[in-house]
């Protein structure tokens, strides 16, 4: 076999065993880089706000109130993408308990701009999603993320043993047949890949890169004996501070400001993490935000309670810089909006890559069959899970948007229903897929998400305040960016709906069927 | 041209999924140790690089003309990590 065809054999298998959980992967990763706009969605009570000031003095005013004897408080502080800030403190461990332990998810409030209280649904916004890329969901996170790292590492492998097994790449770019059944399909998956190949390869292998101490730990083993002594010898971990008498907390504006004198120009904080605040032995971090970098650590400022600085930034080495920018690379905390929008659509472009693919396998077997009307097991799996997942997960997606806007809001666990009403959708989804005919499942899935998108933000006009026209009226880009979002969303998948309808009727195997079966061929 | 039984695509696979994990793990280890840089460099470095190292080996247990050749070429390999992870140990 020459190398080029077992080259083949290898991105058919890895693209076929891993495609439908790498397709999930990549949607899911795709929606991600809107994390904190799609929180911000599914927050509507929260308004756009960047006081930084009020917002501290806010914060504090309302933790010194909630939780004075507090092992710590954290601040999060806004930023021009989301609305709101978050605060959440860490109740004094019992006698004998761990500190970590009584992290409870009890434990946090929504202030608004002003820094005041806010009663918000309870979501999991788009952590979710974001979640979702590589800690799926109902499996522990350990060996979902061992699986979700197995897919990555036979995505690259995919990757290279595509470009490997392809004869003249760049001219089969600018080549796209459409209307031509196999060739339409092979060419839009090469144009897809090789679109955004340099995107594909950067994405998938910093992805590994993400996780990598915990698939690959021997690196650090072999020089620091084991992972825990590996983490204390970078890490600048917050070790609790025993209360003993009362102390007026610091003010924080000037510290952020020291602190970002500190990273230099451009720099933004993006957290305030006190230790037992309001003691005389309280400790102040500051912590940096990834905004404006492509390197991002959060580089810890600290200061005593009198507001002296008792450590500034350490310089980081090579190793840390360079994982630091491949991570960087792979989450685009610092791009714009315009870069932003260029990795959702390289993004989109990989999903579609994944998606294409696995639909290939079945239209370049589907003319060998021996008979078309009746395929074989493995080829109606392949074809259906294709279906599941290709068409159905979208749907189920825009299903957390709908609970989002209809689970009542007193609910108990509202947050985990918001998840369940997904997967439920996508069970539905996934039974559709399996028991209607072929060409009225894909449609129907298409034409659902379509629906589904679409109508979000008629149901936005009437169930909160933050309908699309409000939303502009208040200057508010964001919340009115993801509605029109929905709706370009919602045209391309009623787009791909009737193109599925139309040309599933025309395509070559149709034709061949209806002419095995003895009908007049009309069109092909 | 012959084509590759199941067993191939198989023992191939299975090849390039656990050969080259152990590959990439054991020369992880070896680069971490040899490269001349701080241990916390050494180690970040040698552990992104370890996927490339993971990926290649599973392109040349398909890439390899015969499945002898490729049990021979791996022995090669662990024997040269382990002699410079004992190495590098002394």
């Amino acid at each position: 076999m020459t190398l080029r065809q077992t080259q083949t054999i290898l991105h058919t298998w890895s693209g076929l065993l891993f495609g439908w959980i790498l397709f999930g992967i990549f949607l899911a990763g795709t929606v991600s880089f809107w994390r904190d706009e799609i929180s911000r969605w599914t927050r509507p009570e929260l308004t756009a706000s960047i006081d930084r000031k009020a917002t501290l003095e806010g914060a504090v005013r309302f933790l010194a109130d909630k939780a004075p004897d507090a092992a710590g408080w954290n601040i999060a502080l806004p930023n021009d993408r989301g609305a709101g800030t978050l605060v959440s403190w860490q109740p004094q461990p019992k006698p004998g308990e761990e500190p970590r332990a009584r992290r409870g998810r009890g434990n946090e409030q929504w202030l608004d701009g002003m820094g005041r209280p806010v009663a918000v649904r309870a979501t999991r916004g788009g952590d979710f999603f974001y979640r979702l890329h590589f800690d799926l969901y109902y499996v522990p996170v350990y060996w979902a993320r061992c699986f979700v790292g197995l897919c990555a590492m036979f995505m690259l492998v995919a990757i290279i043993s595509g470009v490997i097994s392809h004869k003249k790449i760049f001219k089969d770019f600018f080549t796209f047949r459409p209307r031509k059944g196999q060739r339409s399909w092979l060419d839009g998956h090469n144009a897809t890949a090789v679109l955004a190949l340099p995107f594909h390869f950067m994405i998938t292998f910093t992805g590994l890169v993400t996780l990598m101490g915990m698939y690959m730990p021997w690196g650090a083993i072999a020089n620091y004996g084991s992972m825990p002594a590996f983490y204390a010898a970078q890490s600048t971990k917050d070790l609790p501070i025993e209360r003993s008498a009362r102390a007026p907390v610091p003010e924080l504006m000037p510290l952020v400001a020291a602190a970002e004198a500190q990273w230099g120009a451009g720099s933004e904080a993006a957290t305030v993490r006190l230790i037992a605040p309001g003691d005389v032995k309280q400790q102040i971090v500051v912590l940096r935000g990834s905004a404006d970098r492509v390197a991002a650590s959060d580089q810890p400022v600290r200061f005593d309670g009198s507001g002296h600085m008792t450590r500034g930034v350490q310089p980081e080495g090579v190793g840390r810089v360079s994982r630091d920018a491949l991570i960087g690379l792979h989450a685009g905390r610092f791009a714009d909006l315009t870069l932003r929008w260029l990795y959702f659509l390289s993004s989109i472009a990989g999903t579609v890559m994944v998606g294409s693919g696995l639909v290939l396998w079945t239209v370049k077997r589907r003319e060998r069959l021996p008979d078309p009307a009746r395929p074989h097991l493995g080829f109606r799996i392949v074809d259906r899970l294709n279906i599941a997942f290709v068409a159905g997960m979208p749907l189920a997606m825009t299903g957390f948007l709908w609970a989002n806007r209809l689970l009542p809001l007193a609910m108990k666990a509202r947050a985990n229903a918001e998840v369940n009403v997904m997967f439920l959708s996508w069970v539905l989804a996934i039974i559709w897929a399996i028991a209607a005919p072929r060409r009225t499942a894909w449609t129907g899935l298409l034409a659902a998400t379509a629906l589904s998108l679409l109508s979000l933000p008629v149901l936005d006009l009437l169930v909160t305040d933050c309908g699309l026209l409000a939303s502009i009226g208040r200057g508010d880009s964001v919340m009115a960016a993801v509605e029109i979002s929905f709706i370009v969303l919602g045209l391309c998948f009623a787009w791909m709906a009737r193109t599925v309808w139309n040309r599933a009727a025309r395509s070559p195997t149709a034709a061949r069927r209806r002419r095995v079966a003895g009908e007049p061929v009309t069109a092909s | 041209m012959r084509r590759w039984s199941g067993k191939e695509i198989t023992l191939r696979g299975l090849f390039g999924l656990l050969g080259g994990y152990g590959l990439a793990a054991l020369w992880c280890a070896v680069i971490a140790r040899w490269l001349p840089m701080a241990p916390l460099d050494a180690s970040l470095i040698a552990t992104i690089l370890s996927f490339l190292l993971f990926a290649a080996v599973v392109i040349w247990a398909f890439a390899s003309r015969s499945l002898g050749r490729l049990t021979g070429g791996g022995a090669v390999c662990i024997l040269a990590g382990i002699v410079l992870l004992k190495g590098s140990m002394l």
